[in-house]
């Protein structure tokens, strides 16, 4: 297993790069560092003077991918390309295009992130988990269909209207929680029940209905017929020996995204109010910071790649027929 | 059957868990905030700079301007606006020179100066807010003990403001490394300041491991001086009476050369815990927290100089009542928290549950809160009169246009054919309709350039653009048929042209994208079809669009302006010849160049506010009028919202630092916001007995199918 990671981590490197070029020649044929600086600047009173000293202040003054002005391998590394670059293999993202250390700001970030989208996981999974087994219990009865019913109707609500259904029914007509904000430490509870609880409640409808279909192709395995000859009961085989050969399937689906939990969610952290990462790619295209941009795009993609090498070493746990060599 | 019965503990304890804080439970300030005065506001759009030199829209002057202060401020409760001292003791004392150095009358005839010298006294006795960078051993090394979380865990101390603090931060001003927005502007006017910036380069490569702070102290720029602790001069080129506006923004406010040291150092760079987001200065408030991603928190400044609540207004402030706290000690509050709020839905709730202070209004929003009388008055709906909202409108210092490219071969140009093409689209666009549908009602058609509440701007039938309207006891547009003949004596009847016999085709460059702004794009499609012109839009992201603009590429273009000061000369100046965008990249968008205009303009711009001024603004509005490189828009209104226990506030809006002024009512905010906020259980007991109605027939199947014997 150990030279099985190794080879797939060396793997790593020609994507990160690959990446790295892709998103370097996809932003800057849209941008150039003459359009980076006057949005930086402003609109009022900018002159070419500030704009070209604006860019040398940042080292975008330069070429883009070859400096034709230089010698040898200088030629490579004198250029924006080498020089926003390099340091991103260390994870030394340096300074956004307006001053503030990326690192720092990640740091500070993902934590309000994390906050709400572990617990909406963990109660997602459970939820999703149980009620689609529920519902391979109640099979063959009329709660199959009202609960398969239930699930579309789910799934056909935009999970915009739940925000704002959400903070407006339990926020401001019930009173029981607040609309939005967040405070650190514990007092972040009040404040992550509701986005959590819509998180759930709007996941349920698609969640339950795929693994109900995982669950279904492992209800009608020998192996299932043999536990109930055996005498054991329905809800025994559903939750201790249908689940458990239904991990693999179930694994792949939450190991590949834990690594990337931390990036936060757009839209819910827009009108939560949670001082999380979610917006943070975003703001930094609106606002042409190529800094944010290449360091949220190579640490996305780093751990997505990450995510995929443990999801299959978590296949080895909880499957010991799978060997990875 | 056992998971639900252990859950009902839960549903039973819960409201009661839930109830033991004495705050309603929606409340999203936490239990310890409640113990100072404090201001509940909130923000869209995080900073981007909180360092004077740098900032410079609206949301980052609201934190830094209740931080740093410059040497003068607008009045709070006079219009017009009226500069006053703030940091300095006194207006300034100015002297005139000509270009051999020789003292001029005041009298002189302006193009006869060649420098004005400002003479700047400032108070004694100002101290800065607390701060670690006045602690001269953390300026080399900070302890290694400290947690690097909080700036205000290290030691604090503070020292006295020196004349040396106005003159290093005008240095920033000119530093490239600090890039300041007028920095270009003021080469222009400050004695000096280009060459000091070419020098500061020069020293920053031929010397890189100087400190900056090292580097600007070490440098004199010509056209300061320091005469003693209290006092300096500004030496500028020619006379600009309108300098003195800039030197009541925050952009000349005092730094202390102890906070560019202090912030230099790694670890503190490291952190996020620079200069741009935590100032230093002798403001009302201090920045204690400083999360732009979730809330900013301003605290009273211990050190604050002495400053009282005004004792005089004008007539309106007074009619408002708000003398009640003459010569109250400033600030009336002791903290000021901003959220950050970036979606209007969740924003306006929390105002209506009185989470918010004051609260602007919204498109969304807007009928819930406002309603307009059968004769068109403005008022308050029921539901905002019942919670005693208060709201205050205010036309703002700004002005929103649509330009034509005076370069431009078919709208561009000044025979008299052009002329009437424009004239004629001028009437077709219906502003007063533009407002109605697109601001809520919320703005004035523009009758010329200068905004209302400026000096210049003329009310009544004096002051109407008579191109586009008539005086029937208020402005009227002219007709459409007027439009349609000037069109046809422009050489376009019908919109056909007829050299050419071909439809005329205009084109509209729009950086709008979006469904809002598809309805506004189809509006302005429906004018000029008026005119049976077609009207081609050109959309394209923002760089491409100031792209061409820069070029005078455009054609036809909307574009708006706020004022930085209140003076005709920042308005006038949009259509002055020498900032032609495309020839000079100045500000002048439409590329407007005409020599009479330019040459009133010389002459208005360094005159003071006098009937002689206003003749010659009122002829200058005219040529424009007449040449109509603008479509003059409108000037849209502010409509802000007010709870009852909000006090003070006054529509003033050129003074950034109002928030010292505030007042509010602590006591009787909370006494609203439980009211407004009693929260609901019952239905999570209806969720509860649902579940176990539920639960029934569930367990009657599967009780069916355990006892069900095997075939």
């Amino acid at each position: 297993m150990i030279s099985y990671i190794i080879r797939r981590l060396l793997y790593v490197l020609p994507v990160l790069v690959g990446v790295n070029i892709l998103t370097f020649v996809l932003f800057f044929v849209v941008n150039t560092p003459d359009d980076m600086a006057r949005m930086q600047l402003g609109d009022k009173y900018i002159t070419q003077t500030a704009v070209d000293n604006w860019k040398q202040q940042r080292g975008y003054d330069l070429p883009l991918l070859w400096n034709d002005k230089k010698q040898g391998i200088e030629q490579l590394k004198q250029t924006i390309f080498f020089e926003k670059s390099v340091g991103l293999f260390v994870f030394d993202f340096g300074l956004s295009d307006n001053g503030r250390d990326i690192v720092a700001d990640i740091s500070q970030r993902m934590w309000p992130s994390l906050a709400i989208a572990i617990p909406s996981l963990i109660f997602g999974v459970l939820s999703n988990i149980t009620f689609a087994l529920l519902l391979i219990f109640y099979r063959g009865s009329y709660l199959e269909p009202a609960g398969l019913f239930l699930c579309i109707a789910l799934m056909s609500i935009s999970g915009l209207f739940y925000i704002i259904a959400g903070q407006f029914f339990i926020g401001k007509l019930l009173a029981l929680t607040p609309i939005s904000g967040y405070a650190p430490g514990m007092d972040a509870f009040k404040f992550i029940i509701l986005p959590v609880l819509i998180g759930v409640v709007g996941g349920l409808g698609s969640g339950v209905r795929w693994y109900r279909t995982l669950f279904l192709e492992e209800s009608a395995k020998d192996y299932v017929r043999t536990a109930k000859a055996k005498g054991l009961s329905d809800l025994q085989v559903l939750f201790k020996h249908v689940l458990k050969n239904a991990m693999i399937p179930i694994l792949t689906g939450i190991v590949v995204i834990l690594p990337l939990l931390f990036m936060g969610s757009l839209i819910t952290e827009s009108f939560f109010g949670i001082p999380g990462l979610g917006s943070y790619t975003i703001d930094a295209i609106s606002s042409q910071d190529f800094a944010i941009v290449r360091a949220m795009v190579f640490l996305g993609s780093f751990l997505y790649i990450m995510g995929l090498l443990l999801t299959d070493i978590s296949y080895t746990w909880v499957d010991p027929r799978v060997r990875l060599s | 059957m056992t998971i639900t019965w252990k859950l009902i503990p839960l549903f039973i304890i819960l409201p009661w868990v839930l109830s033991c804080s004495d705050q309603p439970l929606n409340n999203p300030y936490v239990d310890a905030e409640k113990k100072l005065k404090t201001i509940y506001s909130s923000f869209s759009e995080r900073p981007k700079h909180l360092d004077p030199a740098r900032a410079y829209s609206s949301n980052e002057y609201a934190i830094i301007a209740q931080v740093y202060e410059p040497l003068f401020q607008y009045h709070y409760l006079k219009k017009p606006y009226q500069l006053e001292p703030l940091l300095a003791s006194d207006m300034p004392e100015l002297r005139y020179f000509d270009d051999k150095g020789r003292r001029l009358k005041e009298s002189t005839d302006p193009s006869n100066i060649a420098f004005t010298e400002y003479i700047l006294t400032i108070k004694t006795g100002v101290q800065y807010q607390p701060h670690p960078c006045f602690n001269p051993s953390l300026l080399t090394s900070l302890p290694n003990d400290w947690n690097e979380t909080s700036l205000y865990d290290l030691p604090l101390t503070t020292r006295l403001l020196t004349a040396d603090d106005f003159i290093y931060q005008i240095k920033r001003l000119a530093d490239p490394e600090t890039q300041s927005p007028i920095a270009g502007l003021m080469a222009n006017y400050i004695v000096g300041f280009s060459e000091f910036s070419k020098k500061q380069t020069t020293n920053q490569q031929q010397q890189p491991k100087l400190s900056k702070q090292q580097r600007l102290r070490k440098a004199d720029m010509q056209g300061l001086k320091v005469i003693n602790q209290q006092q300096f001069s500004i030496r500028i080129k020619g006379k600009y009476p309108q300098f003195i506006n800039w030197l009541a923004m925050p952009f000349f406010a005092p730094m202390p050369w102890e906070a560019d040291a202090f912030y230099s150092n790694p670890r503190l760079i490291k952190k996020n815990l620079t200069l741009d987001w935590f100032p230093v200065g002798t403001g009302a408030y201090y920045l204690r927290e400083n999360d732009p991603n979730r809330r900013m928190v301003l605290l009273k400044n211990p050190n604050f100089h002495a400053e009282y609540y005004p004792s005089e207004g004008g007539s309106e402030a007074i009619k408002q009542g708000l003398l009640k706290d003459a010569g109250a000690t400033l600030p009336l509050t002791e903290r000021v928290v901003f959220s950050l709020e970036k979606e209007t839905i969740p924003y306006w709730n929390k105002f209506l549950q009185g989470y918010y202070d004051a609260s602007g209004i919204s498109s969304d929003s807007f009928d819930q809160a406002v309603s307009f009388s059968a004769v068109g008055e403005v008022g308050l709906t029921d539901s905002m009169r019942e919670r005693n909202i208060s709201l205050q409108t205010a036309v703002t210092t700004s002005s929103y246009y649509l330009g034509f490219n005076m370069l431009d071969k078919v709208v561009g140009g000044y025979s008299e054919q052009a002329k009437k093409l424009r004239h004629a689209i001028s009437i077709a666009v219906d502003y007063e309709e533009y407002i109605s549908i697109f601001q809520n009602g919320r703005g004035v058609p523009a009758q010329g350039i200068i905004p209302p509440g400026i000096f210049g701007n003329v009310k009544g039938e004096e002051g109407i653009n008579s191109t586009v309207y008539r005086w029937r006891d208020a402005p009227v547009r002219r007709s459409i048929d007027e439009a349609k003949r000037l069109l046809s004596e422009a050489g376009y009847p019908n919109g056909i042209d007829a050299k050419t016999t071909k439809p005329l085709v205009l084109y509209f460059d729009s950086m709008d994208s979006g469904p809002d702004s598809k309805a506004r794009l189809n509006w302005l499609r429906k004018q000029f079809s008026k005119l049976n012109i077609q009207l081609v839009i050109r959309g394209t992201d923002y760089n491409r669009f100031q792209e061409k603009m820069r070029n005078g590429n455009a054609q036809m273009f909307m574009w708006g302006w706020n004022a930085d000061y209140p003076d005709p000369e920042n308005f006038l100046f949009l259509l002055y010849g020498k900032n032609a965008k495309a020839v000079q990249g100045g500000e002048n968008a439409a590329n407007y160049q005409n020599s009479q205009f330019d040459a009133l303009f010389e002459q208005m711009s360094s005159m003071e506010n006098t009937p002689k001024r206003q003749k010659i603004i009122n002829k200058m509005v005219e040529i424009a009028r007449n040449d109509a490189p603008w479509l003059w828009g409108f000037h849209p209104k502010a409509f802000s919202l007010h709870h009852a226990w909000y006090k003070n506030a006054y529509p003033n809006l050129m003074a950034n630092n109002k928030t010292k002024y505030i007042n509010v009512d602590a006591a009787l905010r909370e006494q609203y916001q439980a009211s407004w906020n009693k929260p609901v259980y019952w239905p999570l007991w209806a969720a509860f007995l649902l579940l176990v109605v539920m639960l029934i027939p569930a367990y009657r199947i599967y009780r069916r199918a355990e006892e069900k014997k095997a075939l």
